[in-house]
């Protein structure tokens, strides 16, 4: 999940004629969790993002593979436990099912909890026979004791049923082979369930009444058809109205239900053979991870681990990076001469435009690079969901969602990933609430801002103990944005976005070794570069602003000194001053570049430039008035301002609002301003 | 006074089980247990309880799942 190019491609497939007309097409279905998307990315060799917690996939993703020369149009439905409820994964699955009859629809079911994933298998041969069942992580299964007698499964269902395991390559080819031999002789025995006699005739009517499928005449039934969505044909109608008047809507939707569990059960206590029911292995380390007492030790552990890897590890290749850009300033303003461009242009390009891209490129991809693949690890792992299950609690008193600590773990890397993230929230309000919420939590691009202002002005001489206190002050103020990110869920559930919190169900998978490369590789691919894309896209013209605004001059000051002046005697209400809330402004396209823009103002230079060390920073800083309070402010106003404009952008095209666009940029300014003017209010006189 | 002559599915501690009896959920939420194969009939075992007592975890047919106790409340079940 996050930003993927799954969701790019899943743009680009609506609409667009996704597959050849020539091609097959095999769906690919299943319960959330279950390797499905290992099983695609095998198949396919795209790189669509999968992860260890459920409701990942929501945009349709596709893929296309040759075997046997033919080619195949895979397409990735999304994960989903039935097909009956009404919910935008179910609904997007069942109506490509219903309306694009694929050639070939593979379930992909998880071998160590059969019985659940064949509910929805026996959902989807009601709506075709044309069904391969792939009983996935027969490994994992196998290291549990639960035995699967796949012939008689075979046997059972009528259709071809395969046991792989998706991390081996062989089993791939063996699953190709097997797509192959299924889309070439469809199973004509597949079976379907047999529910109680008033509902069988009732579908028998149905279908008699011109309903295309047994499937279709269930949903009729069980008297949940959407508003405009099936619709019924008019000698069918009066059979619905008929058996609803003998048992409500209601009853008929329970028997239908239980049906298919009970026919699940007996079909699972065929053919599934546990030896020791329990994983205990998971049971032991669940009662640390999400015990009373280490449950949030651990868990701000690890964060913060994950940050110091990050900064640690980032500093180095940062300053390579950075260096290596810079050496090519002088050859490029040659080059340009040479060519004939002015002087004017030459500076702007280069000291402008390349000089603020590069620096947004090597303060920001090493970072991410470590933070992403460090982060998906822990979902790979399945720790992820735990996070959820430990918060939940404090997201439910302020009428939201669980998983929304998903997204904000993600906001730590990147809020915009975070964003996106937030698709895997059911309730639309609730989902809204952490799209507008996520800004709270300080992405990479502002740590180095925290981490600078914690070291010059809120720890002391450079010791041992100081860089505990340094960690220890940055545990704070993650602290603080989370619980602010609580505060504000919490105002709107109670003003613009008021309800009562939807249900809940979250799933806690089994703890998977991770895939360390495969981790890598997709991590790097799908969030570093994606995210890293955007963000130069909107650097390069940032650069040219900035610089424009420092190198033209009205009267006896450029145009940056200008705006400064405009703007100091509302910083200077905030605890901070012009230059200060300048930099914030103009580092709307990347909070990378406030510290960097801030120098340039204080050393009034017409280019933005790096610093050499923290101490040479903190004088200059002194020698233009600041004080620990400012630092406080700058602090808090880094933790709440406007998203950056990849995060703002990336929120108009989730959320399809401009208003609501409009409420994520004003609400964290407000709350900021509000919060520095108090700040400053209240220690201003302490100085 | 109607004497409660049931258990709610919240009510079990860490490691215990019970059979479900009724669900007395409507709607969504109802349709959502049914798809993870909670109905009458069907056992489930407490496998623990988040640090703040809500969520609980849940082992039902071979998956853990995580309810609030708000929901899990409405699951009638015998031991």
């Amino acid at each position: 999940m996050g930003l993927t190019r799954t969701s790019l491609t899943a743009e680009i497939g609506r609409g667009a004629n996704y597959t050849d007309k020539h091609d097959c097409v095999v769906a690919l279905a299943g319960n959330p969790n279950v390797g499905k998307s290992t099983v695609f990315n095998a198949l396919t060799g795209m790189h669509q993002h999968t992860g260890n917690w459920s409701g990942k996939t929501v945009g349709t993703a596709f893929g296309r593979y040759t075997y046997d020369e033919r080619t195949y149009s895979v397409v990735d439905l999304p994960g989903t436990y039935s097909l009956l409820t009404h919910s935008k994964e179910e609904d997007a699955a069942k109506d490509f099912l219903v309306n694009e009859t694929p050639h070939l629809t593979v379930v992909v079911s998880d071998a160590a909890c059969l019985e659940r994933n064949l509910n929805l298998v026996l959902q989807i041969l009601e709506v075709t026979p044309k069904v391969l069942l792939c009983v996935n992580l027969i490994d994992e299964a196998k290291k549990r004791h639960i035995k699967i007698d796949i012939g008689k499964l075979k046997k059972h269902l009528g259709i071809p049923v395969i046991a792989i395991t998706a991390r081996s390559k062989k089993d791939i080819e063996r699953l190709k082979e097997e797509i192959t031999r299924a889309t070439d002789n469809p199973s004509e025995s597949a079976y379907t369930v047999q529910y109680d006699d008033e509902i069988e005739k009732a579908i028998t009517t149905l279908r008699e009444g011109g309903v295309g499928t047994r499937f279709e005449a269930l949903r009729l039934l069980d008297g949940t058809p959407e508003a405009g969505g099936d619709s019924v044909p008019s000698g069918a109608a009066d059979a619905v109205a008929a058996l609803q008047i003998a048992r409500t809507a209601a009853e008929l939707s329970d028997e239908i239900a239980k049906a298919l569990v009970k026919t699940a059960e007996f079909i699972a206590k065929e053919v599934v053979f546990v030896e020791k029911a329990t994983d205990m292995r998971r049971e032991k380390i669940d009662r640390v991870l999400t015990g009373r007492i280490f449950a949030y030790p651990v868990m701000l552990l690890l964060l913060l681990l994950i940050f110091w890897i990050t900064i640690v590890g980032a500093n180095y290749p940062s300053s390579f990076l950075s260096n290596l850009f810079s050496s090519f300033e002088m050859p490029i303003c040659r080059f340009l001469q040479r060519l004939g461009v002015p002087q004017f242009f030459t500076e702007m390009l280069v000291f402008g435009m390349y000089r603020v891209l590069y620096w947004v490129v090597s303060v920001m991809l090493p970072p991410m690079a470590i933070f992403f693949p460090l982060f998906t690890l822990l979902e790979d792992v399945g720790y992820l969901p735990r996070i959820a299950y430990n918060l939940d609690r404090c997201f439910h008193k302020c009428s939201t969602c669980g998983k929304q600590a998903l997204t904000m773990c993600m906001g730590f890397g990147c809020n915009a990933a975070g964003v996106v993230g937030c698709r895997i929230i059911d309730s639309p309000r609730e989902r809204l609430i952490a799209i507008l919420t996520n800004n709270f939590v300080p992405c990479n691009g502002r740590f180095p801002l925290l981490i600078a202002m914690t070291s010059m002005f809120f720890i002391s001489a450079d010791t041992a103990a100081s860089s505990f206190w340094g960690a220890a002050f940055l545990a704070a103020i993650i602290i603080f944005s989370v619980m602010i990110t609580l505060f504000v869920s919490s105002l709107l559930s109670k003003t613009l976005l008021r309800g009562v919190p939807s249900s809940f169900t979250l799933e806690l998978p089994p703890y998977r070794r991770p895939q360390i490369l495969s981790v890598l590789v997709r991590s790097l691919l799908d969030r570093t570069i994606f995210v890293l894309g955007r963000a130069v896209a909107v650097a390069a013209p940032a650069g040219i602003v900035i610089w424009l605004l420092a190198n033209i001059n009205v009267g006896d000051a450029s145009l940056f000194a200008h705006l400064t002046d405009l703007l100091n005697p509302l910083g200077k209400i905030m605890g901070m001053d012009g230059v200060i809330l300048l930099a914030f402004i103009l580092g709307f396209p990347a909070n990378e570049t406030v510290i960097p823009i801030m120098m340039m103002g204080y050393m009034a230079e017409g280019t933005i430039k790096g610093y050499e060390s923290l101490s040479a920073l903190k004088t200059l800083l002194e020698a233009n008035g600041w004080t620990w309070v400012t630092a406080l402010t700058v602090v808090l106003f880094s933790l709440m301002h406007w998203p950056c404009s990849t995060t703002l952008w990336t929120i108009k095209k989730e959320s399809g609002s401009l208003k609501w666009t409009a409420v994520a940029f004003l609400l964290p300014t407000v709350i900021g301003a509000i919060t520095c003017i108090l700040v400053n209010f209240v220690f201003g006189f302490t100085l | 006074m109607i004497s409660l002559s049931y258990t709610p599915m919240c009510a079990l501690s860490p490691g215990e089980c019970g059979t479900v009896s009724d669900i007395t959920l409507g709607g969504a939420m109802r349709r959502r247990l049914q798809d993870i194969g909670l109905i009458p009939g069907t056992s489930v075992r407490c496998v623990g309880v988040s640090p703040l007592g809500d969520p609980r975890a849940y082992e039902i047919r071979g998956a853990v799942i995580a309810l609030r106790n708000d929901d899990a409340e409405a699951v009638h079940i015998t031991r």
